[in-house]
């Protein structure tokens, strides 16, 4: 199902063990999905397998986007599951960590 | 996202490291988890709306934060160094609340209407009782709220959100990154921005807290060996004693792998003294303010050695600058008129951004009342407090940038410029210098050095000799006061 996200929303999978949090979001409504379903608003067994094609896995402290770069995930806990929005597959994203300052 | 979160999400990820290192004890941060939701569950029953903190540094200090955090209700912490009646005043602002007073604090406060006051002791107790918080966190959109230090008036409750936090948080921290033996150093009071920030970015990025009780410079060094620190904190004065400090004892710190200061103008001659003294530390300066969540520019590791390594002079001057704006905030320069101003021209900075709390402009921009100017990279120069501005005949003059020239007399280890009410000029240009060790300062030559490379009007027509200038607990001039001072010191007659 479609809807709008804001930044610090938590998501999880409800196909594997995969925790999400979201850090940038469209405002357009949108569908998240890790391992091919569509994720949840809070934590608990995973109701099915990941989905061919989306089966890739997520990795931990791992931040996540989408071609247009308009939505960025960050991965809190590992799963089996890939995500991704409207059907496509979220990459890794690929910037260097700023300098620690505090 | 609640502030708790955080802890909530880097508990499980983190296993057993240790998280937070005070003198007593050592925890994870499921440990820090587990103390926090029973901390959250306390403050529950007693049906506070804030739990205030007036202590040193310890684990408290996040117990309170991420407890307070997770209970709904603000966070705030207060310095213990305020005098007493200063002190019952902020601390009667947070009612109805619980207030953690540290050794004597009680005492000092006497009752106060609608405040619960709770010994550091008993925090800890409540910490330790394993209870569970009930669903649904309070309603409270402030999660820290700080009391801004007030060198120039009153002080200004800033309430910090959990989105301005945790946003600050997400876009510039990398979650459970740290190398195992990671372990950075806290040394600034829990009532600074930077001392709650390091509550919250080292957990989410899983990096060893250890606590410094307060800082002292001996104290900091042995700290650092003791605990193999690599990533400290500190604001400019710190600096300066931390290296006289090695330099007395004839300590290195090889394993000090980062050194993050901000919270005043650092003096050029210190920054460059401490690349020499830790030739295998990188250095960041961080630009920010308490309205802003901490750090909105940044001046990195690689712009320090490049510039202590160049021979040409606008390289050099890199390491005056803070900086580059973070990729998630926005920086300009504007006039009064809030119009912005080109490249190289100096005016009021302003910055906008989810971590920026307290804005005061339609647009979500916040006026920092900072005077800087950007070069033609970007690299911000900042240039005082625009409250701080001298007006003579009409003229505006900065303080910073006259007292910029006079730093680099060999002869003055500090100095203050402002101005004092003057009949002809309105205000006139006033210079304090504190001597350094064993040298006569020479007001003639001072003069001079300002005149050529400023200009005559910014000249200090009174050069005033000071053992110390008067700061606050954490080296920042108290410029008010100094003013009052000498315009009481220099109106007397004959």
């Amino acid at each position: 199902m479609a809807q709008t996200y804001t930044p610090g929303t938590r998501v999880f999978s409800t196909a594997c063990t995969t925790e999400m949090i979201v850090v940038r979001a469209p405002e357009e409504a949108v569908v998240v999905t890790i391992g091919g379903a569509p994720v949840r608003a809070a934590a608990g067994d995973p109701e099915v397998s990941p989905a061919d094609g989306y089966d890739g896995g997520s990795l931990l402290g791992k931040r996540y986007v989408n071609q247009a770069d308009t939505i960025e995930l960050l991965c809190t806990r590992a799963g089996d599951g890939a995500a991704a929005v409207d059907g496509e597959l979220l990459v890794v994203k690929d910037a260097a960590p700023l300098p620690a300052s505090d | 996202m609640n502030v708790g979160e955080l802890l909530e999400v880097a508990a499980p990820a983190l296993g057993n490291r240790p998280m937070v290192v005070d003198r007593e004890v050592t925890m994870t941060a499921a440990d820090l988890l587990d103390a926090a939701r029973s901390v959250a569950a306390w403050l529950t029953d007693l049906g506070v709306e804030s739990l205030a903190m007036v202590d040193l540094n310890s684990r408290a200090v996040p117990i309170g934060l991420y407890g307070a955090a997770v209970a709904g209700v603000p966070f705030t912490p207060i310095s213990y160094r305020l005098p007493d009646d200063r002190l019952r005043a902020l601390v009667a602002r947070t009612a109805p609340s619980a207030v953690v007073a540290g050794e004597g604090v009680a005492e000092r406060m006497g009752e106060i209407d609608g405040v619960a006051v709770v010994s550091r002791d008993e925090l800890l107790d409540r910490a330790a009782q394993g209870r569970t918080a009930p669903g649904g966190a309070g309603a409270s959109e402030a999660a820290v709220v700080l009391f801004t230090s007030g060198t120039t008036g009153e002080p200004k409750a800033a309430a910090l959100g959990h989105s301005n936090l945790t946003s600050y948080v997400l876009s510039t921290i990398e979650f459970a990154s740290a190398a195992e033996d990671e372990a950075a150093l806290v040394s600034v009071p829990p009532y600074h921005i930077a001392g709650v920030m390091a509550a919250l970015t080292n957990v989410f990025c899983g990096r060893t807290i250890v606590y410094l009780e307060a800082f002292d410079a001996g104290d900091w060094v042995e700290a650092a060996v003791e605990h193999r620190v690599t990533h400290a904190m500190v604001v400019p004065t710190m600096l300066a004693r931390i290296l006289d400090e090695l330099e007395l004892r004839g300590v290195e710190l090889p394993g000090l792998r980062l050194l993050s200061y901000g919270g005043g103008p650092m003096p050029v001659r210190v920054i460059e003294r401490a690349l020499d003294a830790l030739p295998g530390t990188d250095f960041v300066n961080a630009y920010g303010l308490t309205e802003t969540a901490s750090t909105v520019t940044i001046l990195g590791p690689d712009d320090h050695r490049e510039a202590h390594a160049s021979d040409d002079p606008a390289r050099r001057r890199r390491l005056a600058s803070v900086g580059t704006p973070l990729p998630t905030v926005e920086l300009t320069i504007r006039d009064e008129s809030r119009d912005v101003l080109p490249v190289g021209e100096r005016g009021e900075v302003w910055v906008r951004g989810d971590q920026v709390s307290g804005t005061d402009d339609a647009g979500g921009w916040f006026r920092t009342r900072d005077a800087g100017e950007l070069d033609a990279d970007g690299f911000l120069y900042l240039h005082g407090r625009l409250d701080d501005v001298i007006v003579r005949g009409g003229e505006n003059l900065s303080p910073a940038e006259i007292e910029e020239v006079l730093r680099r007399d060999d002869a003055v280890a500090d100095c203050a410029v402002v101005g004092i009410p003057d009949e002809r000029w309105g205000e006139r240009v006033v210079a304090a210098v504190v001597p350094a060790e064993g040298a006569t300062v020479d007001a003639g030559r001072l003069q001079a050095a300002v005149r050529a490379e400023l200009r005559s009007t910014a000249t200090p027509e009174d050069i005033v000799i000071r053992t110390e200038l008067p700061v606050n607990e954490l080296g920042k001039l108290l410029r008010r006061e100094l003013r009052a001072e000498l315009t009481a010191e220099l109106s007397e007659p004959g």
